[in-house]
C-alpha cells in the first residue's frame, strides 16, 4: 500500500508566487484531479510532484519518505506527461518510444511497446516517423510511454489535449485499470474525463495574494538587519 | 550503462538521420581554414609557419557552431525534461549525449585536419602530432561546450552568448594543441604539450558532465 502526501507546499515561479499552505494525501487506488483557472499552479504542482522542480517550502513524501532524498528511485516509480509529446520527427514510433523503455531498464522491450501501443490503438503507426503524426495521433504515442514499464505514480498534464472522444474514454479506462493494480493518478483536465469518484484539489483554494505575501517577506527581512546590529554591538563590546 | 548506450544510439540514429549537421560542421572547417590563404597571400612559407595555429582556430570556431544543437532539440521537444526525471542519472545521459557530438562533429575534423594541413603547405613531421593532439583536444571542447550549451537554454539569441561564454573556455586547448604541432613541426618532442592536453581532457571529463547537469536541471526550473 503506497501512500504520496505532500505537506504545506510553495511554489514560486520566477517572482510569482503560484500557490501556497497547499497540502494533498493519496493512497493506493487514488486518483486527484487537479482544477483551477490558468495559472492557478496545475502544471506547475505536477512539476513539483515528478522533482523535476523544487518546492519553495513544504515538502513531498511516498511511504513517508521525502521525494528529494532518494530522487532516481522516485523517478523510477513515477511516469509523468508534461505539455510536450517528446516526439522526434526523424524517429518512429516505436523508436521514439524505444528510449524510454531502455532508460527504465524494460526486459522484453519490444512485447512491452507492442502491448502499449495496442492499448492505445496505434500499433499500425508502429513504423510511421514522428513527422507524419497527427497531434492527436502524437499524444497518443506520448501516453503510450506511460504503459511502459512498471510504476506507482501517473501525473498527467492535460493528457486530453488533442485527444478525441473516443481515445479520451480508452483513457479513462487505462487509468481505471493502472488504479485497480494499486497506482496513484494525478491529473489536470479542462475537461470531463470519465474517472471513478477523484479527489478533487482545487488550486484556487491556495492562491495567495502578492501583496500579502509580500508583506511577510518583508517583515522577515526588517527582522534581518535589526539582528546583525545586535550582534555586531556585542562584538563592539 | 544501458542507459547511456540507449541515449547514444539515440543521438547517433538522430545525427545520421539528419546528416546535414556533420557535413556543414565539416564544410565550415574546410571553407574557414580555405580563408586564410586568400587573407594572407598565398606565400608558402607564411603559410606553412601559421597552419597549426588556423586549423585550430578553425576547429574550435566549428566546434563551437555545433553546440547549440546537443540541447537545444531536447529542450524544445521536451525530451530534455524526461530525460532528467529518467532513473538513471542525468550526468551519464549526459556523457552519453556529449560522446555522441564529439563522434558526429569532433571525429569528421580530425579526418579533415590532414587535407587541411597539406593545403597549407605544413610539413609532413606535424600531421601525426596533429592528428593525436586533436584526438585528445576536440573532446575536450565537446565537453566543454556542453557546459556552455546547457547555460544558455532558454535564453534569446543563445548562438552568440554561447560563443561568447564558450571560446575563453577553449583557450588554454588552442594554446597547448598549435604548441604541439609547433614543437613536432620543430623536431623537438611534443609529449609535454600532448600530457597537458590528456590533463585537460581528464579534467573536464570528470568536471563536465556535473556541471552541465546542474545547468540542465537550472533550466528545468
Amino acid at each position: 500500500m503506497a501512500d504520496f502526501s505532500g505537506s504545506d507546499l510553495t511554489c514560486l515561479r520566477g517572482e510569482r508566487l503560484v500557490f501556497g499552505g497547499l497540502s494533498f494525501s493519496a493512497k493506493s487506488g487514488d486518483a486527484v484531479m487537479l482544477r483551477g483557472r490558468n495559472g492557478a499552479g496545475k502544471s506547475s504542482l505536477l512539476r513539483l510532484m515528478a522533482g523535476l522542480v523544487a518546492p519553495r517550502s513544504g515538502d513531498l513524501r511516498w511511504n513517508g519518505e521525502n521525494i528529494a532524498e532518494d530522487r532516481s528511485a522516485h523517478h523510477a516509480r513515477t511516469h509523468y506527461l508534461g505539455h510536450q509529446d517528446a516526439i522526434k520527427p526523424v524517429l518512429t514510433v516505436r523508436d521514439n518510444l524505444r528510449l524510454w523503455g531502455q532508460l527504465r531498464g524494460v526486459r522484453d522491450l519490444d512485447p512491452a511497446i507492442d502491448r502499449a501501443l495496442t492499448a492505445l490503438q496505434i500499433h499500425h503507426l508502429a513504423r510511421v516517423t514522428g513527422r507524419y503524426l497527427s497531434s492527436g495521433q502524437k499524444r497518443r504515442t506520448a501516453l503510450a510511454r506511460v504503459l511502459i514499464g512498471q510504476s506507482d505514480l501517473w501525473l498527467l498534464d492535460e493528457p486530453t489535449v488533442g485527444l478525441d472522444r473516443e481515445s479520451c474514454a480508452e483513457l479513462a479506462q487505462l487509468i481505471t485499470e493502472f488504479r485497480g493494480r494499486g497506482g496513484i493518478v494525478v491529473y489536470s483536465t479542462h475537461i470531463d474525463l470519465d474517472v471513478e469518484n477523484p479527489t478533487i484539489l482545487d488550486l484556487d483554494d491556495f492562491a495567495i495574494p502578492m501583496v500579502e505575501w509580500l508583506a511577510e517577506q518583508d517583515e522577515l527581512e526588517d527582522m534581518a538587519p535589526t539582528k546583525r546590529a545586535a550582534s555586531s554591538q556585542e562584538a563592539a563590546q | 550503462m544501458n542507459g547511456f548506450l540507449a541515449i547514444l544510439q539515440r543521438d547517433l540514429r538522430l545525427a545520421l538521420r539528419q546528416g546535414a549537421d556533420s557535413v556543414m560542421v565539416v564544410a565550415f572547417f574546410i571553407v574557414t581554414t580555405t580563408l586564410f590563404p586568400f587573407g594572407v597571400g598565398p606565400e608558402v612559407n607564411i603559410l606553412a609557419r601559421i597552419a597549426s595555429g588556423v586549423i585550430w582556430v578553425s576547429a574550435l570556431l566549428a566546434a563551437m557552431l555545433s553546440l547549440e544543437r546537443v540541447f537545444q532539440a531536447d529542450y524544445e521537444d521536451g525530451t530534455l525534461e524526461l530525460l532528467t526525471l529518467s532513473p538513471v542519472s542525468l550526468e551519464l545521459l549526459i556523457l552519453g549525449k556529449v560522446l555522441a557530438h564529439w563522434l558526429t562533429t569532433g571525429l569528421p575534423l580530425i579526418i579533415a585536419a590532414p587535407l587541411m594541413a597539406v593545403m597549407l603547405n605544413m610539413d609532413q613531421d606535424g600531421f601525426v602530432t596533429l592528428m593525436i593532439a586533436m584526438l585528445l583536444g576536440t573532446p575536450a571542447l565537446s565537453l566543454i561546450g556542453a557546459i556552455g550549451a546547457a547555460l544558455i537554454l532558454g535564453a534569446r539569441r543563445g548562438g552568440v552568448l554561447v560563443s561568447l561564454l564558450v571560446l575563453p573556455l577553449y583557450i588554454p586547448v588552442l594554446i597547448f594543441g598549435a604548441g604541439a604541432v609547433e614543437a613536432a613541426l620543430l623536431g623537438i618532442s611534443a609529449t609535454a604539450q600532448l600530457q597537458i592536453m590528456a590533463a585537460i581532457l581528464l579534467l573536464t571529463l570528470a568536471a563536465a558532465p556535473f556541471a552541465t547537469a546542474h545547468a540542465v536541471r537550472q533550466a528545468m526550473e
